[in-house]
């Protein structure tokens, strides 16, 4: 059998090993041109992938070999119709990403190997049944962006990624105690999920079981980031570089949610419905507050950034009504959790595109700043219409993907908390106001640019390879909005079984 | 007691190493300055000799030797890999500097006894044994930190020896009441008489005891010399003493846990989780501002003990103490000695900031600088993560949990400052310090840091082969 996960998950890493056995001499564009290549590569795989996994079938393409078998710890991947969305747009965003940098410059070896290695880590986490496994991915996607956001950023860089770093790692640490504590109340001991999902080790146990999920939570919603533990996140995306933060928001934000839906609930049933109330506030909070702060921004990019707390916060608030009460009906909680996942695919394309946008923004003008700009759509009309379907479907539109999956959240929500769904639903009116006052900011009124000393008086239209790498992003949101069936038919399965899991 | 085990062959590899550090002496008086290189070669040859030795030994099943003063089993055999190959370690990278010293030989000879003191301390069960070891360890550690004969030197060998020889005559004494509260020296026997022993005459000996094994093993609140010794001497000579002693003492004390005070009245296991816990943070908390990168590791360490000092704790309270500490001490060793092998490699470069371009100038050296530190700090797939994990997973096992929770906060905040050397190195700029380099420490480094992540990744077969039962 042909171990696809295996080779889908370490071609990249072996890639960038490939890059650094080439000369030091070589010429950027090789670099360049076999970086986008491996991740056209990659995404062809997971095409593949896809093509060959039947829905609801379960745990598919599943790989298991002996890895420290006396610690418990074996290399188990497999996937399932929660993590292949999240594959599949990994492998997009990288090839987006890979296509944004064409005409990056500054050590674009170590840059596409660091992106290549990124990218290993981010699908080996998606793919991981094994908790150490998981944690190896989720630590190694800390040190390969921190390197990102030092190495490449902007001025501020170095502060950014060490806080980026010290929190997210307080996170990580968090996260392996618990991992810990589920693998000493397993009887045998083990760190299989699969087998700890079937073994439900702390049924009963209700004080135990609140500390580990206290710890896993903890160590999630720092990555995801929820409030209050979302401080690290503005300056990071603000001093990263444009495709560091695309990947950050499109990939890494989501590796908090996955983990809730891939381990706290189904290992950690009693205590997920036990203190679901908990996250439904902590959802309603992290919508809200993200909103509300996301508005007082003059920064588009902090302003971007501020939207993806707003948008995470959905995904806590699907993800606690899912448990909070077992009364509503079962159609209504698989739709909260089928709207989760699909808010997470549909906020990696367009946060990952919004981002890129930032990114060409800032690489005409040197600055983030709105107040500094006017008029843009009379010069740039293609990225003025860009970022106009980036911002609209981000703010939940019909006909986009964004819509789709909040709607499948408030609908599912709504029964089991009324309260913190209708508050919820005041954060797409502010997040309404916030895009709309942007595009107005940016796009309308007569012609302005900023006019620091160094910048060009012109502003030129996207480029070749700057519309490749956002189109086919804006593409398949827009695809996703009118015809997300065959997004749903992988996604649907799966959140019923989680539910089944979740209501032993 | 039987009467039939004096067979030297059990000691094989202590006796390779006795043996050649005299061949060593006597070579070295004979042969001119520019051949001493062939002491350190019969050093390296012993070190190999011996781990092969210890390695053929720890197929076999658990034995002592010597009635029951010397064990042989995974606590003795992986102590005698990971001191042999930590030796080989430290004559590698001070080959370079040391070629055509006028004491070349006297070195390596230097650097044999004190591995063998660690050996020794490491395998014996019998507390009069311990004494010699721990004497044995340490005057040729002495030696070495005052070894320059400099300023510096001069003033780390002192407080060296100053607190070495007051902690060293507090450890007699606790053996003497140990003594005379359990007439006897030998750890089962001794376990069994102290069970009925007054508790305030075995709580005197058991911290008299602690006082000698903390000093050599560097942990607080015995570890006012690590930062002084490690600065002031060479860079090699303190790459030897953040690891070797330590390895020995380290092993000594979880042997003496889980012979001799696992059925004492004492709290054995609150009393070393609170030294752990102290040490680990005072460690921390020491190496957050230092500019000096020998005094930052040397902080380092001091907190490394903190986490060694963890499964030694729930020596008899977890199943996975034994796996846990002497996978960590493999792992440790290699990673600490893989960092020190960068400091060797780049003697001009003293503080934080004179590593700044090293990614530029020496991408592999700087690659390695990183791996190892983050190795340090415990990120996967590096062995020391292994082994935390390990480590972390016995403590909550042995219901130490806040231990637990500690060790995973003072892991954070050694992130600072492990990141604080690593962003200059890879960040832009070029320092004079980084001109000159040595050769044969960069081959070490980057030997140790594969072994370092290989260690991790391969960590499976090596955690079976750590589980076999300790000698009775």
């Amino acid at each position: 059998m042909i171990r696809l996960l295996t080779a889908l998950v370490f071609a990249p890493t072996a890639v960038a090993l490939l890059l650094f056995a080439l000369p030091r001499r070589t010429a950027p564009a090789v670099f360049r041109a076999v970086w986008v290549a491996a991740s056209a590569v990659e995404l062809a795989l997971v095409v593949v992938v896809w093509a060959g996994y039947e829905p609801g079938g379960g745990m598919q393409f599943e790989e298991r070999a002996r890895w420290i078998p006396g610690a418990g710890v074996s290399y188990h991947v497999g996937v399932d119709g929660l993590s292949l969305p999240l594959l599949a747009l990994t492998c997009l965003l990288f090839l987006a990403c890979a296509l944004y940098s064409l005409r990056e410059n500054r050590r674009i070896r170590e840059f596409a190997a660091l992106f290549l290695f990124l990218q290993t880590t981010c699908l080996g986490l998606f793919v991981a049944l094994d908790l150490i496994l998981f944690f190896v991915f989720f630590d190694l996607s800390i040190v390969a962006m921190y390197f990102v956001i030092a190495g490449w950023g902007h001025r501020q860089a170095a502060r950014a990624a060490l806080k980026f770093f010290l929190y997210t790692f307080i996170g990580s640490l968090a996260l392996l105690l618990g991992f810990i504590g589920l693998y000493l109340a397993a009887s045998p001991h083990t760190f299989d999920i699969v087998e700890l999902t079937e073994q439900n080790p702390l049924a009963g146990r209700s004080v135990y079981g609140a500390l580990v999920l206290l710890a896993v939570v903890v160590g999630l919603a720092v990555k995801t980031p929820t409030v209050p533990f979302h401080t690290w996140l503005p300056p990071a995306h603000v001093e990263a570089p444009a495709a560091g933060s695309a990947i950050l928001a499109g990939v890494l934000l989501k590796m908090g949610t996955y983990g809730f839906v891939r381990i706290a609930m189904p290992i950690l049933p009693e205590a997920w419905r036990e203190y679901a109330l908990v996250l439904v506030v902590i959802g309603v909070v992290s919508v809200l507050h993200g909103a509300l702060v996301a508005l007082a921004q003059t920064d588009f990019k902090r302003m971007v950034a501020y939207t993806s707390v707003n948008h995470m916060g959905y995904i806590v608030l699907a993800l606690g009504a899912a448990a909070a009460t077992a009364d509503s009906s079962e159609q209504a909680r698989s739709l909260a959790v089928t709207g989760a996942v699909t808010q997470m695919v549909s906020h990696g394309l367009l946060t990952g595109a919004l981002f890129l946008l930032a990114g060409v923004l800032h690489e005409r003008g040197r600055t983030y700043d709105m107040g500094a700009y006017s008029g843009l759509a009379a010069v740039a009309p293609a990225f003025a219409a860009m970022t106009g379907v980036a911002a609209f479907a981000s703010l939940g539109l019909p006909g986009f993907s964004g819509f789709v999956a909040e709607f499948q959240i408030f609908t599912g929500s709504l029964g089991p908390q009324p309260l913190a769904t209708a508050l919820s639903v005041l954060g797409i009116v502010l997040t309404a106001g916030l895009f709309l006052r942007a595009l107005r900011q940016v796009f309308t009124g007569p012609l302005r640019l900023p006019d620091a000393p160094g910048t060009p008086r012109v502003f030129p239209d996207m480029r070749g390879h700057e519309s490749l790498s956002v189109a086919p992003l804006l593409v398949l949101a827009v695809v996703l909005g009118v015809a997300p069936r065959f997004l749903l038919d992988v996604v649907e399965p799966a959140s019923r079984s989680v539910l089944e899991l979740l209501a032993r | 007691m039987t009467e039939m085990n004096e067979n030297p062959l059990d000691l094989l590899p202590e006796v390779l190493l006795a043996a050649s550090a005299v061949l060593g002496l006597l070579l070295g008086s004979w042969l001119p300055r520019a051949r001493q290189w062939v002491v350190g070669l019969l050093a390296v040859v012993a070190c190999v000799a011996g781990i092969v030795a210890a390695s053929v030994a720890a197929t076999e099943p658990s034995t002592t030797a010597f009635g029951e003063a010397f064990a042989v089993d995974p606590v003795t055999g992986a102590s005698r890999i990971v001191v042999l190959g930590g030796t080989l370690l430290v004559l590698g990278v001070s080959f370079r500097p040391l070629r055509g010293d006028p004491r070349e030989s006297e070195f390596y000879v230097l650097v044999q006894l004190a591995a063998l003191g660690a050996l020794m301390m490491a395998g014996t069960q019998d507390l009069l044994l311990f004494a010699a070891a721990y004497l044995l360890a340490s005057i040729p550690a002495y030696t070495l930190a005052g070894f320059r004969k400099d300023g510096p030197g001069t003033e780390a060998a002192l407080k060296f020896y100053v607190v070495g020889a007051l902690l060293g005559v507090l450890l007699l004494a606790g053996v003497t009441v140990l003594y005379a509260a359990g007439r006897a020296t030998l750890y089962p026997m001794l376990g069994d008489a102290l069970r009925d022993a007054p508790e305030p005459l075995v709580a005197v000996g058991a911290i008299g005891l602690l006082a000698g094994v903390l000093f050599k093993a560097g942990g607080v609140p015995a570890h006012f010399w690590v930062p002084d010794a490690v600065q002031g001497s060479s860079a090699p000579v303190a790459a030897l003493l953040t690891t070797l002693p330590k390895i020995g003492a380290l092993a000594a004390l979880f042997r003496v846990g889980d012979d001799v005070f696992a059925g004492s009245p004492l709290p054995w296991p609150a009393l070393i989780a609170v030294l752990a816990a102290a040490s680990m943070t005072l460690g921390n908390l020491g190496a957050f501002f230092q500019q000096d990168v020998k005094r930052l590791l040397a902080y380092s360490t001091i907190s490394q003990v903190g986490y060694l000092l963890m499964p030694v704790a729930v020596v008899d309270r977890s199943d996975l103490a034994q796996q846990a500490f002497l996978y960590y001490l493999a792992a440790y060793t290699v990673t600490n000695l893989g960092a020190f092998a960068v400091v060797c490699a780049l003697p001009q470069a003293h503080t934080l900031d004179d590593y700044r371009g090293l990614a530029r100038d020496r991408p592999l050296l700087a690659a390695s600088l990183v791996v190892c530190l983050l190795g340090l700090v415990g990120t996967p797939p590096t062995a020391v993560f292994l082994g935390k994990l390990q480590a972390f997973s016995a403590v909550f096992d042995g219901g130490y949990a806040w231990l637990a929770v500690l060790a995973a906060v003072n892991t954070v905040a050694s992130l600072f400052y492990y990141l604080r050397w690593i962003v200059p190195v890879v960040s832009r700029g070029a320092s004079p310090g980084l001109a000159e380099g040595d050769r044969t420490a960069r081959v070490v480094a980057y030997a140790a840091t594969v072994v370092s992540v290989g260690l991790g990744l391969a960590g499976g077969p090596v955690l079976d082969a750590l589980a076999g039962p300790m000698s009775p």
